[in-house]
């Protein structure tokens, strides 16, 4: 793939082990929730990262956060590397490089009122004085589809969908270059899910911003993803474009998650399904390819030889047999 | 087949600082024998009150059955003695599976204590009475051992692996998965005519949902058993159902075989529901405005200042539940004659 543009997110082998102790606190091994990953973001669009529970996607999207230092590896934000800096020099980071919870609106302090909630990011790590903060403000507001009337109200006195609208007015004041969502639809009802995602597309285009999508969501993943990255343990296992990735997965793991997701109309994915057992533990990693404990083609090869991620019809793929 | 279940203008009011809500208004479900009927809906519109009035287990207190009945094998559980629904109805011969695997269990006991301890009282070995007469009352040597050999098989056929081995293990020592196993395994033991699952695979992977939804569409079609499986998601309904109701603000819309309900559906809220489901095109629609107050909700139908097709009479005129040809019942004054998808 052409990439003109340098990333504005570089990720190269980053690692992030976390220790396993014991009753008396001593360390008895390591969960390898991240394990070697590369990848690249380029300016303006949106990477989808899927996988399922405990294939290490959060832990990847909050080490590039800095909320956790990696163990090994680099991350280059806009060409510096951020990964190992400072706790005072990482602040100034922060502002381009913002996280988006599951529930945004949960994280609002309910003794405070909205106009304070959004003033504050603004006077932590601006120098706009007070006229200036209230116009950015009221320019937020507007662009999440607040009235004005919210400023003075609570959080409890707005609804579940509004208070989200608020939390991330609150991340959007700084003005973002890349945004990490961590799952921001899922518990959402469909219809509620279709406007959230409208209103993201909608910001991303109003402040062009970079989104980090992380999802276990695949038919949320592939309506709003331009290119999509699939872990599995700790690892990528295919890394491409959304479209030829879910017309033609090259990676077994990404074949067997495909066919997993219920589909409406047509037959019963159930049917056929054929993948059997579940994820093996991130505390004990199977040698070789680590997806070969469930993969149905799996060869002698498989336990022995690690797959690197190589590039097969213009995606990238971590299997012997792709 | 035959009706196994019917609830009939089930209204339930809950209390609330702002009035009574209607939770549920004029209600109306059927399930046959061996039938599984998905129901679904968004947050809110009363899909788990009524899983939980027809176990008749609503809050008490707070919840407040005003009108209706539920009619489960020709006996009205809303109107029969409850000691005696306690005791042949609610755990035997209508069972339930919980939404989440993981606090379902007590963390504290082996799965054979917490299995062995329901088939005390629910086992379908214990006679009408079921079980012992007090909570201190012994449990039969000789059912006890039948039971347990019930259990064994019964994990063996939710592929729980090493099934006596499984029994004396602690529910932490399992994956959610697996705790899902064993709640389908719970809920079949007491070899139930109709069970009640209650978005069973909200909290798992794809991959896993994938597989216990087959695993529980075989066990419940090779035994007979009817389902009734709340859901939200449209996807998954289509996976396990053989009929679809759709319930918006407490009452039902729209009630069809599944081919028909996701092929031809012909109420409104149902045809922007299913275009609310993410396009692989990339295609975004949602549903404009928001989910009604049920302490104030909407006069006439309860979808009209929702939707596209309203008139004066939807605001005015409570549409009644009506039959379109298959077996496809539907609340509206306009339904749609069109396939899925043809909306403007």
């Amino acid at each position: 793939m052409s990439a003109p543009a340098p990333p504005l997110l570089e990720v190269v082998d980053l690692v992030r082990h976390f220790p396993v102790r014991n009753a008396f606190g001593r360390r008895v091994g390591w969960l390898r929730a991240v394990d070697g990953v590369s990848l690249a973001v380029q300016p303006g669009e949106t990477l989808g990262l899927v996988g399922e529970s405990g294939c290490g996607k959060s832990t990847l999207g909050k080490t590039v956060m800095g909320i956790y230092t990696p163990t090994a590896g680099d991350i280059r934000f806009a060409g510096r590397e951020i990964g190992w800096l400072a706790k005072r020099e990482r602040r100034a980071v922060a502002r381009d490089l913002q996280y988006v919870y599951q529930d945004p609106g949960a994280s609002l302090d309910p003794r405070w009122k909205v106009v304070h909630l959004l003033h504050e990011p603004l006077k932590i790590h601006t120098a706009l004085s007070r006229a200036e903060r209230e116009r950015e403000v009221l320019a937020i507001l507007a662009a999440v589809g607040l009235p004005d009337a919210h400023l003075d109200l609570y959080p409890h006195e707005l609804s579940g969908g509004q208070q989200r609208r608020v939390g991330l007015a609150r991340i959007l004041t700084l003005r973002p270059r890349l945004v990490i969502l961590d799952e921001p639809t899922s518990g959402l009802d469909v219809s509620v899910q279709a406007s959230v995602l409208k209103l993201f597309r909608g910001l991303q285009e109003a402040f062009a911003l970079t989104y980090v999508f992380i999802s276990h969501d695949l038919a949320v993943v592939r309506a709003i993803c331009a290119r999509i990255a699939v872990m599995y343990l700790g690892r990528i296992v295919e890394l491409g474009p959304t479209a030829a990735v879910f017309e033609r997965p090259r990676h077994p793991y990404t074949q067997s998650l495909l066919a997993a997701v219920p589909r409406i109309g047509g037959r019963r994915v159930t049917q056929e399904f054929a993948l059997e057992g579940e994820p093996p533990n991130p505390r004990d990693v199977p040698s070789g390819c680590r997806f070969r404990t469930r993969c149905p083609h799996v060869q002698a090869r498989c336990a022995v030889e690690e797959p690197p991620l190589r590039e097969v019809e213009g995606r990238r793929v971590a299997c012997h047999f792709a | 087949m035959a009706e196994l279940l019917a609830v009939r203008g089930l209204r339930v009011d809950f209390a609330t600082d702002r009035g009574p809500a209607q939770v549920l208004d004029g209600m109306n479900l059927d399930i046959e024998t061996g039938e599984v009927v998905g129901l679904v809906g968004e947050s809110g519109c009363g899909k788990t009150t009524l899983a939980r009035a027809i176990l008749g287990i609503l809050p008490e207190g707070a919840a407040r059955i005003r009108a209706g009945e539920v009619r489960f094998k020709g006996t009205d559980l809303l109107r029969e003695d409850p000691a005696a629904v306690n005791d042949r109805v609610r755990g035997r011969a209508i069972t339930f599976i919980p939404q989440d695997p993981f606090t379902s269990f007590s963390p504290l006991f082996p799965i054979e204590t917490q299995i062995m301890d329901l088939m005390k009282w629910k086992s379908p070995r214990a006679g009408n009475g079921g079980g012992p007469a007090s909570i201190l009352g012994r449990y039969p040597r000789a059912r006890h051992r039948a039971d347990r050999e019930a259990a064994l098989e019964i994990l063996r056929a939710v592929q729980i692996p090493e099934p006596a081995r499984a029994l004396r293990r602690l529910p932490h020592e399992f994956s959610g998965g697996q705790r899902q196993r064993l709640m389908i395994a719970m809920a079949l033991l007491p070899r139930p005519d109709l069970i009640i699952a209650d978005e069973p695979t909200t909290a798992l992977d794809v991959t896993i949902q994938a597989q216990i939804l087959r695993l529980l569409r075989a066990l419940v079609k090779e035994r007979g058993v009817s389902v009734l499986f709340t859901t939200h998601d449209l996807g998954t309904a289509h996976e396990i159902c053989d009929r679809v109701v759709v319930m918006y603000a407490g009452q039902e819309m729209e009630a069809a075989p599944t081919d028909a309900f996701f092929g031809r559906p012909a109420h409104p809220y149902t045809r922007r529901l299913l275009a609310s489901v993410p396009s692989p095109g990339g295609e975004i629609r949602d549903i404009p405005g928001e989910v009604p107050s049920l302490v104030t909700p909407p006069s006439g139908c309860r979808f009209h200042p929702r939707c596209d097709y309203a008139t004066a009479e939807c605001r005015d005129v409570r549409p009644a539940l009506r039959a379109l040809a298959g077996a496809h019942g539907i609340r509206c004054h306009h339904p749609v004659d069109a396939p899925a998808g043809a909306d403007p």
